[in-house]
């Protein structure tokens, strides 16, 4: 097995535990935490595409900045133990079952379609590194209109919190 | 034999982590020393003395002592994160250094890698922004898990504080980017070469002027020194969010801090102080002998201090230094070794005057208040950086709009 593929299992397995943890934790860090290392997974991935700036910036943006401030607020809260339900009687017997389904839906999906087969051929990784250059030139040209539009919607988003969060005087 | 040269790469990063690791490891342990020394020496002190000539021995001392304290962990404290949170800070604080070319690309081994750098990446600086982010876990979870209130709000006053010093530390470092086009070490660093009038090196010292102050204070406060050190205020919060903290783990997070210096350290010396360009033209080829005589200066003023002042075991040991350093210095001299060290001596160079620098405001400044912190952050440190970013930015694009 080469080092790539060995790196790809490792990681994929990482995201997948990291994913279950999130949900079945107790205690709000510790689903903090296991999304921390799902993200720094998904960002080795990214590298394994040939993808370093999306990594680089997938652990700045969503590790080192959002997750730090749900830290932040769940430390600020002391949010406690969250408290459990039974498991509904539904999920039990449908959820869980149709849950499988799907994924075996997926792989057998994946296994048969022309997309699967050019994974396999490793289409996703020859492409090569993509430049950060390219990238920018592709971002500021050809996209450049959704590029401005969307720093505008995050604008009024910022806006919108900020008139929320005021209190009523 | 095989694995070895199927995987160049993958071999020279090993070896070269491994060498890279006691180098800064021994620089931590006596950046420990140097402080105190420094910080001693200015108000009047002597600071360690007596453990070793000069105190030379005391991290070793200090080392040993916190490997055998004994390790407490607060019963309420949550104890995965608790022994996590340490480990976290000091591997993340430590491998941000990997990225970090101490000398010229083009020195290789025979096999191509190269000497200086562990990884030469295209986006280097994005990655090591990315390792640095990470560290506020290291100190948030240690104040988080402790359970305890003081440790609790040291947590919560670095996250804060961390995250609003991050956009301006990223904000005046983009002016750079801008000049230069790269975000790779060694092309930022490459793109410093030349000199103004002949004799002035063409730093990016001087055109970012505001953005080095703005960078150097920004990094301050990210690595919570004073005056930006409140998450540890021991006036206030006992010693904020290590306070349940002991033996090792203790030690872990200093090193960790120390880590981090080096690192913004490193970063200021590549992105404003031309990394490791000599700061005299190349023709000036008596430089290369400049770190040779600087540490047969060194032998010498030791061996006048054995002979007139040390008595007893001091006198051997500083002695021992002596010959290390004239033996290192008539080493230096040899011109083929004397060349190739010249980009890792300057480097070392600025990064020692910036970290004198960081000792220097300790030892000067007092505290601010969080409030204080707060504005001086986001009301006056982020409109500055802005400022000369969109000021480096108009300069840029000026000539390409008078062209039309």
């Amino acid at each position: 097995m080469s080092i790539p593929i060995i790196l790809f299992l490792v990681c994929a397995l990482v995201a997948v535990a990291g994913a279950v943890v999130l949900i079945l934790a107790r205690e709000p860090i510790h689903s903090a935490l296991a999304l921390v290392v799902v993200m720094m997974a998904l960002a080795v991935l990214y590298l394994l595409l040939g993808a370093p700036f999306i990594a680089a910036v997938q652990i700045i943006v969503y590790a080192g900045a959002i997750m730090v401030l749900f830290v932040f607020v769940i430390m600020l809260l002391n949010a406690g133990v969250e408290e459990r339900t039974d498991f509904s009687k539904l999920a039990k017997f449908a959820g869980v079952p149709l849950g499988f389904f799907l994924l075996l839906e997926i792989a057998h999906w994946l296994a048969h379609s022309p997309i699967g087969a050019a994974i396999a051929n490793g289409a996703g990784s020859s492409a090569g590194e993509s430049s950060t250059t390219e990238l920018s030139e592709m971002l500021f040209r050809q996209y450049l209109f959704p590029f401005e539009a969307t720093s505008i919607l995050i604008l009024i988003a910022i806006l919108g919190a900020l008139v929320l969060a005021r209190k009523e005087e | 034999m095989d694995f070895v040269s199927q995987h160049p790469v993958l071999v020279a990063a090993v070896v070269k982590i491994a060498v890279l690791l006691f180098i800064v490891m021994t620089a931590l342990a006596y950046l420990t020393w140097l402080e105190r020394k420094v910080i001693a020496h200015i108000q009047s002190r002597w600071g360690p003395y007596n453990v070793g000539a000069h105190g030379l021995l005391q991290p070793l001392a200090d080392g040993i002592k916190f490997l055998f304290k004994e390790d407490v962990t607060p019963p309420a404290a949550d104890r995965l994160i608790y022994t996590l949170a340490p480990f976290l800070a000091l591997a993340l604080g430590l491998s941000a250094i990997a990225l970090i070319p101490f000398g010229p690309p083009s020195a290789l081994f025979p096999n191509g890698q190269q000497i200086f750098s562990v990884v030469d990446l295209n986006i280097g600086l994005l990655f090591l922004f990315a390792i640095t982010s990470m560290g506020v876990y290291g100190i948030a979870l240690a104040g988080w898990s402790s359970n305890s209130k003081y440790a609790l709000l040291g947590g919560l006053r670095s996250s804060a504080q961390m995250i609003s010093y991050e956009v301006s530390l990223t904000v005046s470092v983009v002016g750079v980017i801008l000049l230069a086009g790269t975000l790779n070490f060694n092309e930022l660093i490459a793109a410093q070469k030349g000199y103004w009038l002949h004799f002035i090196p063409r730093w990016n010292l001087l055109p970012q002027f505001v953005g080095f102050l703005c960078y150097l204070t920004a990094a301050i406060a990210e690595t919570n020194r004073v005056p930006f050190d409140l998450p540890e205020a021991e006036t206030e919060l006992v010693a904020g969010f290590h306070t349940e903290y002991s033996a090792f783990k203790f030690a872990m997070f200093f090193m960790a801090e120390y880590a981090n210096m080096i690192t913004v350290s490193c970063l200021a010396t590549i992105l404003f102080l031309g990394g490791w360009l000599s700061p005299f033209p190349e023709t000036w080829t008596w430089q290369n002998y400049l770190p040779g005589a600087g540490l047969l200066m060194l032998a010498a003023y030791c061996a006048w201090n054995t002979v007139s002042e040390m008595r007893g075991i001091a006198r051997l040991q500083l002695g021992v230094v002596t010959l290390l350093a004239g033996g290192g210095g008539l080493i230096c001299l040899y011109p083929p070794i004397a060349a190739g060290i010249q980009g890792p001596f300057w480097f070392t160079a600025k990064i020692l005057a910036i970290l004198f620098f960081y000792i220097w405001m300790r030892a000067t400044l007092p505290r601010f208040r969080y409030d204080q912190l707060m504005s001086f952050g986001w009301k006056l440190l982020l409109p500055v950086s802005l400022a000369n970013l969109v000021i480096t930015a108009f300069v840029i694009i000026w000539p390409l709009l008078r062209k039309g």
